[in-house]
């Protein structure tokens, strides 16, 4: 044991010898790291999101198609779900989307008539009226204002109304309510001029899950115009966009770790001069093959350690802290660049072990094979430098 | 006092049935008893540094054996000869082989890396070695920063450090004025009296003339040790 932390204190104190050198390889490394780190982080972290939008979501949304564009559907076609078996409860949704031309800023606004179970406030009530309106923290962010202050909107007919802020949503997923804008729903149907007995869309809910791709087809059936889309298929369209947008940024940023692969490549094999007469010189006062190869691994180790840690550490900080500035535009797709979100960290343990691995151990192997065959070979050449 | 090293018919060529083989020892048989100072003269190229190597452990034989305390080491596992380099040598080099970047005492500690001796065990040793050695108000400093003579110590002081039977010394004196080598001098006096077996490649008449000193001088002419003198 004491051998192997003098020898760890050894490969330190040499590391620090060449800190030029070192510092220059971990900086390549680190940004190497943190791009791609960044960008697994964040599409994680937008696939988690998109997890929780759906695990408040219905498990089937029924819209109507008219000249295959989304249009309203009548509210009575929700009585004919209802009386499918297997079916809970189907809900009329009322929504649609604000476009704030100042502030260029979209919000989606959605009526309700009591309090919906599945969004938690931060603090407040829901709309109780046709004045007062309850926000997301985006939103409330954009326009600076909090409970009690008032909004002002303009409906469909170019009139601006003033709305009471009643209450502020709270955010275990951001990408739900970031942007949300309720209002009491028939205020909404005002807003927006919507027709009564038609609804954006049909919330429905199935009482065992197995069964929802059986009714979303039985729903097609019975409804020909109409579009079931079941909560896992949204689900897979999510992971698809995000799985695109992500491969097609690694995709980039291969170019940047095989130019870190070279460079490792390159320190590694071309053991310098001087490095070889240090190996001579340790095998000449007493060190043996295994002595300099695990010198070789502390130093290969802590670089890249610290290099993988830092920049992990700055792959967090910039998407979750930062908002993933410089990759956000790319993943997220124009609906979700403003108002401003910021993510839940949600990280995949097995894609930072992977790349742990597709990074530390090369490195490692770069900086010991070359310091493997000098050691081998007898010292007696360093008596004769 | 008993035979500590003996070679019998040692052999070594360099780069065998290679266009640029170089047969550098010749049926060599040497010997050296425990506690004796034993030099090897000769001009550069004669197989002097060749012969060390072979003594130290520091490369395998072509043919012929090697005893060591009585055991044959010529065909040891190279970790069994690191085991030796390190418990049983002291090596002090003609370039005195120091890590240029590492602070005097860094370098002294070198040899005691690979072993289960504690920090603390190794900084006291360490700091002892450069009080003897009059280096204890330097040890902070880079090798690089030393001159030659300061140098000259740090190496002794490394080649002590592991407290060995043996010290080996190839060409000690090459860098050093005769201020310096009569200091050398001294100092391997000093571990002669303490028990220390030596052997000294070396064509300084400033070394290979010290009678008090050497036991038994050797002559290296083309790989062959030609003349033994026992004085």
């Amino acid at each position: 044991m004491a051998r192997r932390l003098n020898i760890l204190e050894h490969a330190l104190s040499s590391l620090l010898r060449r800190k030029q050198k070192n510092l220059a390889i971990i900086v390549v490394y680190t940004l190497t790291v943190a791009t791609i780190a960044s960008v697994l982080f964040l599409t994680q972290s937008l696939r988690s999101e998109a997890v929780n939008v759906l695990a408040a979501a219905p498990d089937i949304v029924v819209q109507r198609l008219a000249a295959g564009r989304h249009d309203l559907i009548p509210i009575a076609d929700a009585e004919q779900i209802r009386r499918m078996p297997g079916v809970g409860k189907v809900e009329p949704r009322v929504w649609g989307y604000y476009y704030d031309s100042l502030k260029k800023v979209n919000f989606t606004l959605m009526g309700v008539k009591d309090s919906p179970t599945n969004l938690p406030l931060l603090q407040g009530t829901f709309p109780a009226n046709n004045e007062q309106c309850t926000l997301g923290k985006g939103i409330a962010e954009a326009y600076g204002v909090t409970i009690g202050d008032s909004l002002v909107l303009v409906d469909s007919s170019n009139s601006s109304k003033l709305y009471q802020v009643s209450g502020l949503f709270i955010a275990d997923s951001e990408l739900l309510t970031n942007d949300l804008i309720l209002l009491q729903e028939a205020e909404l149907r005002r807003f927006f001029k919507l027709p009564d007995g038609r609804a954006t869309d049909l919330a429905v809910e199935v009482y065992n899950q197995r069964e929802v791709a059986t009714l979303a087809k039985k729903i097609k059936l019975a409804l020909p115009d109409s579009r079931p889309i079941g909560k896992t298929e949204i689900l897979h369209t999510y992971d698809t966009v995000f799985n695109w947008r992500s491969g097609i940024m690694l995709t980039l940023f291969a170019s940047a770790l095989i130019a870190f692969c070279i460079l490792a490549w390159d320190k590694a094999t071309g053991i310098s001069a001087d490095e070889k007469r240090e190996i001579g010189i340790l095998k000449a006062i007493g060190w043996d093959t295994n002595d300099v190869l695990l010198l070789k691994f502390w130093e290969g180790l802590a670089i890249s350690l610290t290099a993988f840690l830092l920049g992990a550490i700055i792959a967090y900080l910039h998407v979750f802290f930062y908002g993933a500035g410089l990759l956000a535009p790319v993943l997220q797709g124009w609906s979700v660049l403003f108002p401003q979100f910021n993510l839940t960290p949600a990280i995949d343990l097995y894609q930072l072990f992977v790349l742990a691995l597709l990074t530390i151990v090369p490195y490692i192997a770069c900086t010991i094979v070359p310091a493997w065959k000098t050691a081998v070979t007898d010292p007696d050449s360093v008596m004769r430098s | 006092m008993p035979t500590l090293i003996e070679t019998k018919d040692l052999c070594k060529i360099y780069n065998r049935h290679k266009p640029d083989e170089l047969q550098a020892l010749s049926d060599v048989a040497f010997s050296i008893d425990q506690g004796q100072v034993a030099v090897l003269k000769g001009p550069s190229g004669s197989g002097k540094t060749s012969l060390l190597s072979l003594i130290g452990c520091m490369a395998r034989p072509t043919s012929g054996s090697i005893r060591l305390a009585d055991k044959d080491v010529a065909k040891l596992p190279e970790r069994f000869l690191a085991e030796l380099r390190r418990d049983l040598f002291g090596f002090i080099f003609q370039q005195f082989n120091l890590m240029r970047e590492l602070s005097l005492f860094d370098n002294i500690l070198l040899p005691l890396y690979p072993t289960e001796i504690s920090g603390k065990e190794m900084k006291s040793r360490a700091d002892e070695i450069l009080r003897q050695l009059e280096l204890g108000d330097r040890k902070q400093q880079k090798v690089k920063q030393l001159s030659g003579g300061e140098q000259q110590r740090v190496a002794i002081a490394r080649a002590l450090i592991n407290q060995p039977e043996i010290i080996i010394a190839d060409e000690p004196t090459a860098h050093l004025d005769r201020a310096l080598t009569e200091e050398l001098l001294t100092i391997l006096a000093r571990l002669k009296q303490n028990g220390k077996t030596i052997i000294i490649a070396t064509h300084d008449p400033a070394i290979y003339q010290q009678q008090e000193l050497i036991d038994r001088s050797y002559l290296m002419h083309d790989g062959n040790l030609l003349e033994v003198e026992r004085l």
